[in-house]
Parts: structure tokens; sequence; C-alpha cells
């Protein structure tokens, strides 16, 4: 299976230009499914992106958030080549890590 | 007696004014079935229509008629939402059934780049064929059960295929068969005919109303609507099928919707990929 996260880092040369879509379901625990059940709660509650071994993006999720979330940010002070880390954890306890070069 | 030879002129004189439109309208008026008159009367109406609008952005639906929606939908582009049903789609395709032959193998070319040449009229049977149907039937005879024709691995699979022909343009054949002809023209008329407690037709939103806004959603015209088949839909928060979207679509005109690949849907799927003939392949689409 193919990771959970695409990611795409590119830079400018200031600043670095990072895009990523998570597959996941996110489901809020409030929506019923066809028999009238409700699906139970399983979502990202923490997303990080690391650089250099600095946090240079974190994100404290609930479900709110849609299903296979995207999100876009910048940052400054990394190069061409560097190593970004992107990790998740779920409130079900499952994690998915990826790095990306910098483009 | 003058009472009757007055309604007799009126009579006559109406006939001569639905004769003089005929003759102005090229498509539909004339009983006569005629695929090629229709398919260029139609994207006429839409080019007339739309002269801005350059003819290949057709595909591109809600995004060729509003200027901020196309500007949002390049950024989306960038990093496009159906990236994961087209890599799933991609993996299913090559993987072997258990008898050990493969969707490939069902295909002409092995399945890549034909997605243009469907729906097509299969002159044995007498009907039209999809490319859902005949992913269905291609799992049927190699003992797989088949898949739901509206979303999750049917729309990866047509996914993929669609992927794998973009930019060809549609290429929809009518065979010299009188049973083809049908078929388009049942296609024709279930496109146009009102239904449903809200009285619409597909053509009162797609033909009438292109571009304008349907509650927040902007309507797409429908030339050019099956080249970007099948479509992840922020709306439905995954992918959908042409089947999902016929379905939909008559559900939402609050008419009770037929079966997927009923022949109607079928005949309809074949008469509007035929009149975007010429238009390029630009599935899988999103759309919001």
């Amino acid at each position: 299976m193919a990771s959970s996260i695409r990611v795409r880092a590119t830079t400018s040369g200031e600043t670095t230009e990072v895009q990523a879509l998570i597959q996941h379901p996110m489901d809020s625990g409030f929506v019923k499914d066809a028999k009238g059940e409700l699906i139970p709660a399983h979502f990202i509650t923490q997303l990080t992106f690391e650089h250099d071994g600095k946090k240079v993006f974190a994100a404290d999720w609930g479900g709110g958030v849609s299903k296979d979330p995207y999100v876009k940010f910048s940052f400054k002070g990394a190069k061409k080549g560097d190593e970004l880390k992107i990790g998740w954890i779920d409130n079900k306890g499952a994690t998915d890590t990826t790095t990306a070069k910098i483009q | 007696m003058k009472l009757r030879s007055a309604i007799c002129l009126t009579s006559a004189a109406l006939a001569l004014a639905v004769l003089t439109l005929a003759g102005t309208l090229p498509a539909g008026a004339t009983d006569k079935i005629d695929p090629v008159a229709d398919a260029k009367a139609f994207q006429k109406f839409f080019t007339d229509k739309f002269p801005k609008v350059k003819f290949e952005d057709f595909v591109n639906g809600p995004y060729s008629m509003n200027e901020d929606l196309h500007r949002q939908w390049q950024e989306k582009e960038q990093f496009p939402p159906y990236e994961f049903s087209l890599e799933m789609g991609k993996e299913m395709f090559s993987k072997p059934f258990k008898n050990g032959t493969s969707y490939e193998d069902c295909f002409p070319n092995k399945g890549i780049g034909i997605r243009q040449n469907y729906p097509y009229f299969d002159e044995k049977e007498g009907k039209v064929i999809t490319l859902e149907l005949a992913l269905n039937r291609c799992r049927e005879a190699n003992g797989e059960p088949p898949f739901s024709y509206v979303k999750d691995e049917m729309a990866a699979l047509t996914a993929y295929m669609a992927f794998t022909s973009r930019g060809k343009p549609m290429d929809i054949k009518i065979p010299n068969d009188p049973r083809a002809l049908e078929a388009f023209q049942n296609g024709k008329e279930y496109f146009y005919t009102r239904r449903g407690q809200l009285n619409f037709s597909c053509a009162t939103c797609h033909v009438q109303s292109p571009g304008e806004r349907i509650r927040a959603e902007i309507l797409a015209p429908a030339l050019g609507i099956m080249n970007a088949m099948p479509i992840y839909r922020s709306e439905w928060s995954g992918m959908g099928t042409t089947s999902r979207r016929f379905t939909t679509c008559n559900s939402q005109i609050r008419a009770v919707p037929l079966n997927p690949q009923d022949d109607e849907y079928r005949n309809v799927e074949y008469y509007l990929s035929y009149v975007s003939n010429g238009l390029p392949i630009s599935g899988p689409g999103a759309r919001p």
C-alpha cells in the first residue's frame, strides 16, 4: 500500500511552499450509515511537518476537518534538496509518516 | 361555413409556420434522424452562446463558465483530489484476476488510450456498450463479481482509463444500423424530456442554463460533459462515475432514478458523447 500522504514542496530561494494531501476517512462520529448506525469517530488529531529537526507546521485537528484533507503553507529557511518529514496520528492511535525532498 | 374556412386558413398558416420553422432548425424539427446535423447544431448552440470560451475548454464544465472558479480549479489541479483513486485504478487494472487474465485482456490496445471510443454500438447485441458496462462484463466473464456502477472501484478503473486517454478527441461512431440510429434518437429524447416533480429535463440545466447558478453551484454545459468522467466531486467527498451522475441528476429533480446502465442511460450517454465528438478527453475531473 502506498503512503497515505502526498507531498509537494518547492522552494523559490527564500520561501518554501508545501502542499500535502492525506488520505483519511476523517469520520466525525456524528454521521450515521445507511443502516442508521453511528459511524465511530475516526480522525487525525495531530499533523506535523518537520524540517531539519524543527517543527515548521503543526496542526491539532478534530472531527470537523473534511475527508482526505489538503494542506498548503509556506515557511522560510529551507534549501533545495532538504528533507521534509511529515507525520500524522489519529484518534485510534494509527500513524503514518513520510519524507519529501524540497524541489 | 365561413367559420370553417377561417379555421382551415389558420391551420394552413400554422402548418406553413411550422414548416418554415423546421427549415431554420436543423436539429430535432425534422423526423429524419441525422446525428451529424444534430452534433453540428448542438456544438454551434454552445459556441454561439459562449463565444469567449475556447472550444476545447468546454470539457472543463463549470470552470469554463466562471473566471473565479477557473482560478481555484487551476490551483486544485496542481494537486488533484482524484489522485488516490487514479493510483488505485492503475494498480487494479494490471492486477490479474483469479484465473490469471486481467482487464488488459478484455480491451483493445490493452485498455490504454481507448476511452474516447466509448460508448460504442454493438451491432451483434443491438445495444450501446458503455465503458462501465464493458468493465463489469470483463469481470463476470472471468468469474469475478461485478462492481457497483456508481463509485469506488468502478470510478477508479474508469479514472485510470480516462487518464491514459487524456487529450484524445472523443470519437464515437454510429454504424450504418437502424438500431444504432434509434439508440441515438432515444438518448436524445431522454435528454430533452421533462420528468420528476420539478419537471426538469437534462437540457433544462445543461443546455438552457449552463453558467447560471443553481443554489451555490454553477451549471456545466452539456457539451463535453462526458469527456471529464469520472469526476471527484467535493460535494460527494469522493469519486463518481457517469452512472452516478445520471442517477443523482434524476433524484435531484425528484424523479425516480433508473438502475445504472439501464438502456435509457446507455442511450443518453451515447447521444451526449456523440454530440461532443472532437472534444478532448479530460477525465478524471474534479468538480466542486
